[in-house]
């Protein structure tokens, strides 16, 4: 399977005031066409900034400082603003957690999903607004005629969320970039909306990076997952495979420190202390500070990506020249 | 549980808020009044040393019921009692002063409850000088550094502002500030929501050793049902201000009732068990301005008959728990909704 996204050795810079500070330090994944790969991390770990260089967003003084992003065969992280614009909406659209950020306020609900389609498509007015009406029925919003005349203040959080899904599927993208799309929601409005995006995914072939904290989202809405550390990419593999035996200590101590009703335990694993911020750079590996099997060489040098089975960890413990000693 | 006695008793609580629109535009178009049912007659009692837990989605009363029994909210009929005397009692500021010494808060944002002007040192050292506990020198400054330490903070601390600290140490601030009047007894209004999971898990284990440590009460508000199966002895499921379900946590958790308690149960996405089978919530909870008539989840709820449509169900007890559904006492229920039978929760195991 060739990918339809591939990111290579990005890194991302904020400019300070007497530095640059590394907000993304060398990160490498690919997501496959139909593939919905979850990035999860704590705050600050560097998970937004990664889709928003995707979606060619990233604001000053945030600037892209290396690295290569390729699009179904073609590199965007060089395309001028003109090109990125026609991509952005129709190849790839975004999805963020406040719904109300991506809905015009002063737009009727049928308004901006036909503008949508007709910047994009080549379509009629009139079949625009019919498929218009299609799209909120497939997201399952109740009284979808009704409803195109309905402006965003007028809808829940819930149904505006459903909105933005069928604004982000309306011109038959290749890529979704859901940043959060769920965090502002109640858990059962939560369920219904990772239930749509994953349907709507599965009929169409969209493929889907989806950006969350939240290891529960994770473990039932996606295929692969990345997990993210201090801007650098800690272990990516098969979300199965991380859910049920993590390789990286990161990954362990997180799903473990997850409170669960299925596992109940008298204390929660805790992983002391916490992740080092931009302006305070770790030497190594940036999780040796917190780390309960971190060596010497975790505290000098940075590990790189070891293959183990179908996932890519980078920690020194996966080093297979280290395995087979000890094996 | 049995054998403790009772720290906190809230008797047919009901709280509701005048939404109406102004005087004037009333009289002109002849709107009507408008009354927002946040919490309607709400029955529950907390032991002294336990955990009680609300949870419920949001706009459920939840976090209405403990602003009622912190004090700043009104009660408009119904009422609440801590230690055995009613708070609506308390005629002046000063007949109150032990029972706010003895009943502390800790807010959801770590970020909005502490004041970014002042220092740590003076943050905690206030609930001291208001109850008259220490007097500003080495002693309060002695009673502050020890707080600080207690909550895996160091006495270096007290000299920095609030600004300079991470979520989770800002949320081990608000929780020594709690702790400085020596209360019985915390509300936790969403104590771990704004901070990360691994954050979390050591907030949530400090919680529970000073609760062991101090003998302490805990009222948890919380969204997060993972977490109150971690914290909680017994907890109340609301639902449009109303109690459904209320009971032991353990019991609610692994044999819920109530068909709400079932379907919320199992929308929690749960990483260690992520292929259980579910029956999806339908639809939202619907505006407390004009809830629905009879049993406030009939609209969503697959059980629901002709009755549930008029009629308000009362709560029975049922099993360890206090179910107020009519499917519940009809007994008209499946034993298990479909895939809850895999989802069955193996409880205790300390690892």
């Amino acid at each position: 399977m060739s990918a339809l996204l591939s990111v290579e050795n990005l890194r991302v810079e904020i400019a300070a005031r007497d530095r640059r500070l590394t907000a993304i330090d060398d990160i490498s994944f690919t997501i496959g066409a139909g593939e919905i790969l979850g990035v999860v991390g704590e705050s600050g770990a560097g998970k937004s900034v990664t889709g928003t260089a995707i979606l060619g967003l990233l604001e000053p003084p945030a600037a892209l400082a290396g690295g290569r992003i390729a699009f179904a065969g073609r590199r965007i992280d060089t395309l001028d603003e003109e090109s990125m614009r026609r991509l952005r909406g129709k190849e790839i659209a975004a999805v963020f957690q406040d719904p109300l950020t991506s809905l015009d306020p002063l737009m009727t609900v049928g308004e901006q999903l036909v503008e949508t389609m007709l910047t994009h498509l080549p379509i009629k007015r009139k079949e625009a607004f019919a498929r218009a009406e299609d799209l909120l029925r497939m997201v399952g919003l109740p009284a979808p005629r009704e409803r195109l005349q309905a402006y965003p203040h007028a809808l829940s959080g819930g149904m505006r969320q459903r909105v933005v899904l069928a604004l982000a599927f309306c011109c038959n993208p290749r890529l979704i970039i859901a940043d959060e799309p769920t965090t502002a929601l109640d858990v059962s409005v939560q369920a219904q909306i990772l239930d749509v995006l994953r349907r709507m995914c599965r009929e169409n072939g969209t493929a889907v990076m989806l950006v969350t904290h939240d290891m529960g989202v994770i473990a039932e809405a996606t295929d692969r997952v990345a997990v993210m550390y201090a801007g650098r990419l800690a272990e990516i593999g098969p979300t199965r495979a991380l859910v049920e035996e993590a390789s990286h200590p990161y990954t362990r101590g997180l799903m473990a420190s997850i409170p669960s009703l299925t596992r109940r335990r008298d204390t929660l694993v805790q992983i002391p202390g916490a992740m080092p911020r931009p302006d305070a750079p770790v030497s190594g590996c940036a999780f040796h500070p917190r780390c309960p099997s971190a060596e010497a060489r975790c505290r000098s040098e940075r590990p790189p990506a070891f293959a183990v089975e179908a996932s890519q960890v980078a920690c020194w413990l996966a080093d297979p020249a280290r395995r087979s000693v000890s094996a | 549980m049995s054998g403790r006695p009772t720290i906190l008793s809230v008797d047919n609580l009901t709280v509701r808020f005048d939404a109406s629109p102004p005087f004037l535009r009333r009289v002109l178009t002849g709107a009507r009044r408008r009354t927002v049912h946040a919490v309607e007659e709400v029955d529950f009692a907390v032991t002294e040393g336990s955990t009680f837990a609300l949870v419920g989605e949001s706009g459920c009363g939840k976090s209405t019921v403990a602003r009622t029994i912190a004090g700043i909210q009104a009660p408009t009929a119904g009422g609440v009692s801590f230690m055995g005397v009613d708070i609506a009692a308390f005629r002046t500021r000063h007949a109150a002063m032990p029972y706010r010494r003895n009943l502390q808060m800790i807010f959801q944002d770590p970020y909005a409850s502490l004041n970014p002007r002042w220092r740590v040192g003076r943050i905690v050292a206030e609930p001291m000088v208001t109850h008259g506990l220490a007097a500003p020198g080495p002693a309060l400054r002695g009673k502050v550094s020890e707080l600080l330490e207690t909550v895996g903070l160091s006495t270096d601390d007290a000299r920095k502002f609030p600004h300079q600290f991470s979520g989770g140490q800002r949320q081990r601030i608000s929780i020594a500030r709690a702790l400085a009047s020596n209360p019985a007894f915390i509300i936790c209004d969403e104590p771990t929501s704004a901070l990360d999971v691994s954050v979390q898990a050591q907030i949530l284990n400090l919680m529970k050793r000073l609760q062991k440590e101090l003998g302490l009460t805990y009222l948890l508000i919380s969204h997060n049902l993972a977490v109150v199966a971690h914290m909680a002895q017994s907890l109340g499921v609301m639902y449009l201000g109303r109690l459904v379900e209320r009971g032991d946590a353990d019991q609610i958790l692994t044999r819920p009732r109530h068909p709400y308690t079932r379907l919320l149960l199992d929308t929690v996405p749960d990483p260690h068990a992520p292929d259980r089978g579910r029956t999806r919530l339908q639809g939202e909870v619907p505006s407390p301005l004009s809830p629905p008539a009879g049993c406030a989840f009939h609209p969503r709820c697959p059980f629901a008959e002709e009755r549930c449509t008029r009629e308000l169900p009362s709560p029975v007890k049922v099993g360890g728990a206090w179910v107020a559904c009519h499917a519940v006492q009809e007994d008209r229920l499946p034993h298990h909704l479909p895939g809850r039978s895999q989802g069955e929760i193996v409880s205790g195991g300390a690892t």
